[in-house]
């Protein structure tokens, strides 16, 4: 991973040098850190994948053998757990660290430590949450963990066994540490983008990822909490015996529902939102022109964010709710597809008569408009709750899930990877690899998910982990079976392409895009202050108003001349040191403090059956947490 | 805020714990940590939302007492007598109320410090100026508060309410846990505060630390004030 910031001729005098393993675990550098992000989230990826590919095998035909019950259930919980937190959230983390800061103008985040802790507690929940799978006891209560079904009274015991078990503990304590990252990273974020602009960058003339990561961060701050609400309560009725989810003591079963939903559904733009954020940098830039209706993208951003709050129950029309929150939520969930196709439109009119270059990574945000249009439609199919009732725990929503979330969030990230990844690297991804891993992946991705929806409409109910022949499901799974199987080879082809270009891709230059935004100002991959000189911004288009005057990207820009001194792809010659710009000091101490948390929800584990043991080292986490961050805050940033 | 924004024009102090001083530009003016504790507060906001409403569903669900404010009598005929201890609770609501205008007399007098006492002036203007008194009493008053928190949880154990007992008793010491939990954060927050003072002496420099720490104290008196409301006082 240390030699991952692969020099070229001209970042070579510009970076300091820093290799080395204690240079990654001591980091504070925002682009370090999204770099460490983007690695371990792909490696989680991967991990979901092969998640996916057994759940496939498995449901290839009627009553295969290929795993048993129990463990097809720990596999379909723990695919869905780990794309959601460990894969796309950390994927989006990526790009916040590595682009916000570039796009705004900024040298570093708010708060550069926060972010190292972040970054840390992520990986450490994750492998918390990952690693009992090896052990045959991974979390397999759906990605949902739905109470009463995750209370000790219907997951702690084994058949034929007395004894707890332990899969959901994982799974609780292992969502409240991931929680910490994602709350701390999006305080973090808020601050930065509120605090940090470079003169002239009013919000109004912010590039569009950093608008839809903005809104995201609020999504975070605001829907973390009912979840870990929820899990609180869930990890004491299962450690301490307290009676939030026992019906027997007159405890409503759908209190867990509501908490999780409250958060699960704003969860569900918390993961696309990013990615629409991605494909509006990549659709100007290739089709010459500015983003079609900047303002109403903005707004209807902001408006599918505040309306996220409003739809949660949605997803439990066939509970029984009656016909008033029934209508209330449905016509909630109707509205927002109004902001949406906004964008969508948005989108189209920003291609319509531009001048399109069809590089993969247009090709990818072009897939993202087409299969999240469809992946949207089917979604508002079962906005209504007479059809939501026939499709509801069927395959149907499965295909309607992962066309939003595969194809809108995964496409929008894969756009984001080879636009952004000579900027990150300074070196391109190979194109005609690209094109393969494109061509493969589309494919793939339809032939998996489209039969879904019949299987789905022919009633076949998710979850199950076998199914008869002759229900009229056998040709929809084995296509959706031999789709998974291609998407492996479009994968392989993408990690090919990602280890390869890293030492033998074509050099890119500063702008190898020709883009608009100040990130493609500095050189690739930017030094480790980003800017020598902070630029001051007349428009949305800072680069093109330089490059490309006649353009008049921005014509509500004022008239505040940019100045070409602002373009800084070739004054990389400099240290931070000689330039005199403080940087943050490298520290291991968001490290050790990440550490300290996670050995305390350790502790919090093993209380229930070892209480000494484990009150000792919840103890000695709590201990290391404390001093850790009593050692950081009273250490100086720079 | 408003009133921070003349001291932010010269370029807040981004302070570094140190103590160094870096003059760092920032977009609104104001320091970067201002801006983080009012995210954090709005996010703690839906943390207590969601459980306060855990709680108020939950309300008159239990099947078994002790029930908060009528009485309950079990199969074996012993009586349970309404478990909230209204008059006490109220004495310790005053307490932590008494605190946050402490906090108030603790940031004024950071912010007054060095400034020279007008001629003659009584004992009630010199006590103002002493930000440690001011930081202690915050500090006692949110210990006390904690006090009598654990004599309450106490008796109602002695009583025979639980964690397990029933939902009220889940509901009510997860709520009210939670709220101390945040309360003893503060009073370790407050004693650094009055350490620092002690060792090096907190000016006016320093007022952003002491004026993050107030809006945190703040916060989680407002949130008593809502849990007293809603659990304590209406039956």
């Amino acid at each position: 991973m240390a030699t991952l910031a692969t020099p070229t001729p001209a970042a070579v005098a510009g970076s300091d040098a820093k290799s080395g393993l204690w240079s990654w675990l001591a980091t504070t550098d925002h682009k370090r850190i999204g770099t460490l992000y983007l690695w371990t989230a792909l490696a989680f990826f991967l991990i979901g994948g092969l998640e996916a590919v057994m759940i496939r095998t498995q449901l290839a035909r009627p009553n295969m053998g290929f795993v048993s019950a129990e463990t097809y259930n720990q596999l379909f919980t723990m695919h869905g757990t780990t794309m959601v937190f460990l894969a796309v959230m950390p994927l989006s983390a990526a790009f916040f660290n590595f682009l916000i800061p570039l796009q705004i103008g900024a040298r570093d985040v708010a708060f550069p430590r926060l972010n190292a802790f972040s970054y840390w507690v992520y990986l450490f929940g994750g492998i918390l949450i990952t690693l009992p799978i090896l052990f045959q006891a991974a979390p397999d209560g759906g990605w949902f963990g739905y109470a009463p079904l995750s209370t000790p009274a219907y997951s702690g015991v084994a058949p034929g066994s007395s004894e707890l078990k332990m899969n959901m503990d994982f799974w609780v304590a292992g969502l409240q540490v991931l929680g910490v990252s994602s709350l701390a990273a999006a305080f973090n974020f808020i601050t930065t983008i509120i605090n940090m602009r470079a003169p002239g960058m009013t919000l109004m003339r912010m590039p569009m990822f950093t608008w839809m990561s903005f809104v995201v961060q609020f999504l975070l701050i605001l829907a973390f909490p009912p979840i870990t609400v929820a899990l609180v309560f869930l990890m004491m009725d299962r450690v301490f015996g307290t009676t939030f989810y026992q019906v027997a003591a007159g405890a409503d079963p759908l209190l867990w529902q509501h908490l999780f939903w409250v958060f699960g559904h704003p969860e569900v733009y918390i993961l696309i939102l990013p990615a629409f954020g991605l494909v509006s940098e990549v659709l100007p830039t290739f089709s010459k022109k500015p983003l079609f209706g900047y303002n109403v993208m903005v707004y209807s951003g902001i408006m599918i964010g505040f309306l996220g709050f409003g739809v949660w129950a949605h997803h439990m029309f066939s509970v029984g709710m009656g016909a008033v929150a029934d209508s209330i939520f449905s016509l909630m969930t109707m509205l927002i597809a109004i902001p949406t196709g906004v964008k969508i439109f948005n989108w189209i009119a920003t291609m319509w008569s531009g001048e399109i270059r069809f590089t993969v990574p247009m090709k990818f945000a072009i897939a993202l408009i087409a299969m999240f249009t469809i992946g949207g439609i089917s979604g508002v199919m079962h906005s209504s709750p007479p059809a939501d009732l026939q499709q509801t725990d069927t395959y149907f929503v499965v295909a309607h899930f992962h066309y939003v979330l595969f194809g809108g969030s995964i496409m929008g990230i894969f756009a984001g990877i080879y636009f952004y990844y000579p900027k990150i690297t300074g070196r391109f991804l190979d194109e005609r690899l690209g094109n393969a891993h494109f061509w493969l992946n589309f494919i793939g991705m339809n032939l998996t998910f489209f039969p879904m929806h019949f299987s789905g409409l022919l009633g076949m109910p998710r979850r199950i982990y076998t199914y008869d022949a002759g229900q009229g499901w056998d040709l929809f799974n084995l296509l959706a079976t031999y789709g998974t199987y291609l998407l492996v080879v479009a994968t392989a082809v993408f990690v090919w392409n990602f280890v390869r270009s890293r030492t033998r891709g074509a050099v890119a230059g500063g702008d190898p895009w020709h883009a608009a935004t100040l990130e493609w100002s500095i050189p690739s991959p930017p030094p480790e202050y980003n800017f020598a000189k902070i630029p001051t911004i007349g428009s949305r288009y800072p680069l093109w108003d330089l490059k490309e005057p006649t353009w008049n990207a921005d014509p509500s820009g004022h008239a505040v001349p940019s100045d070409p001194s602002d373009l800084q792809e070739e004054t990389a010659s400099h240290t931070a040191k000689a330039l005199g710009i403080p940087m943050p000091y490298p520290t291991a101490k968001p490290l050790f403090t990440a550490i300290g948390l996670v050995v305390m929800f350790g502790g919090l584990l093993l209380f229930r059956d070892h209480h000494a043991v484990g009150l000792a080292i919840l103890l000695t986490g709590a201990a290391m947490l404390i001093g850790g961050l009593y050692a950081w805050l009273t250490s100086p940033l720079e | 805020m408003a009133s921070h924004a003349a001291a932010a024009s010269h370029g807040a102090v981004a302070g570094h714990d140190d103590g160094h001083v870096h003059h760092h530009h920032t977009t609104t003016g104001l320091d970067h940590r201002k801006i983080a504790i009012w995210a954090f507060i709005g996010s703690e906001c839906m943390l207590f939302a969601s459980l306060i409403s855990t709680y108020l569903i939950y309300k008159g669900k239990s099947l078994v007492g002790p029930f908060p404010h009528t009485e309950y009598v079990d199969a074996a005929g012993k009586v349970f007598k309404p478990i909230l201890d209204i008059p006490v609770t109220s004495a310790s609501t005053f307490v932590l109320l008494m605190s946050s205008l402490a906090m108030v007399l603790a940031l004024q007098a950071v912010q007054l410090k060095g400034q020279p006492l007008p001629a003659g002036a009584g004992w009630w203007t010199r006590a103002q100026r002493s930000s440690q008194l001011w930081l202690g009493v915050t500090a006692l008053l949110g210990a006390m508060f904690l006090g009598f928190q654990a004599y309450e949880f106490t008796s109602f154990v002695r009583e025979g309410l639980t964690l397990k007992t029933n939902l009220f008793g889940s509901t009510f010491f997860t709520l009210t846990g939670f709220h101390g939990a945040h309360v003893t954060v503060g009073v370790l927050w407050l004693m650094s505060l009055l350490w620092i003072d002690r060792t090096r002496g907190l000016t006016p420099k320093d007022e952003l630390v002491v004026d993050i720490c107030a809006l945190y104290w703040h916060f989680v008196d407002v949130v008593w004030i809502a849990i007293f409301t809603l659990i304590y006082l209406i039956q």
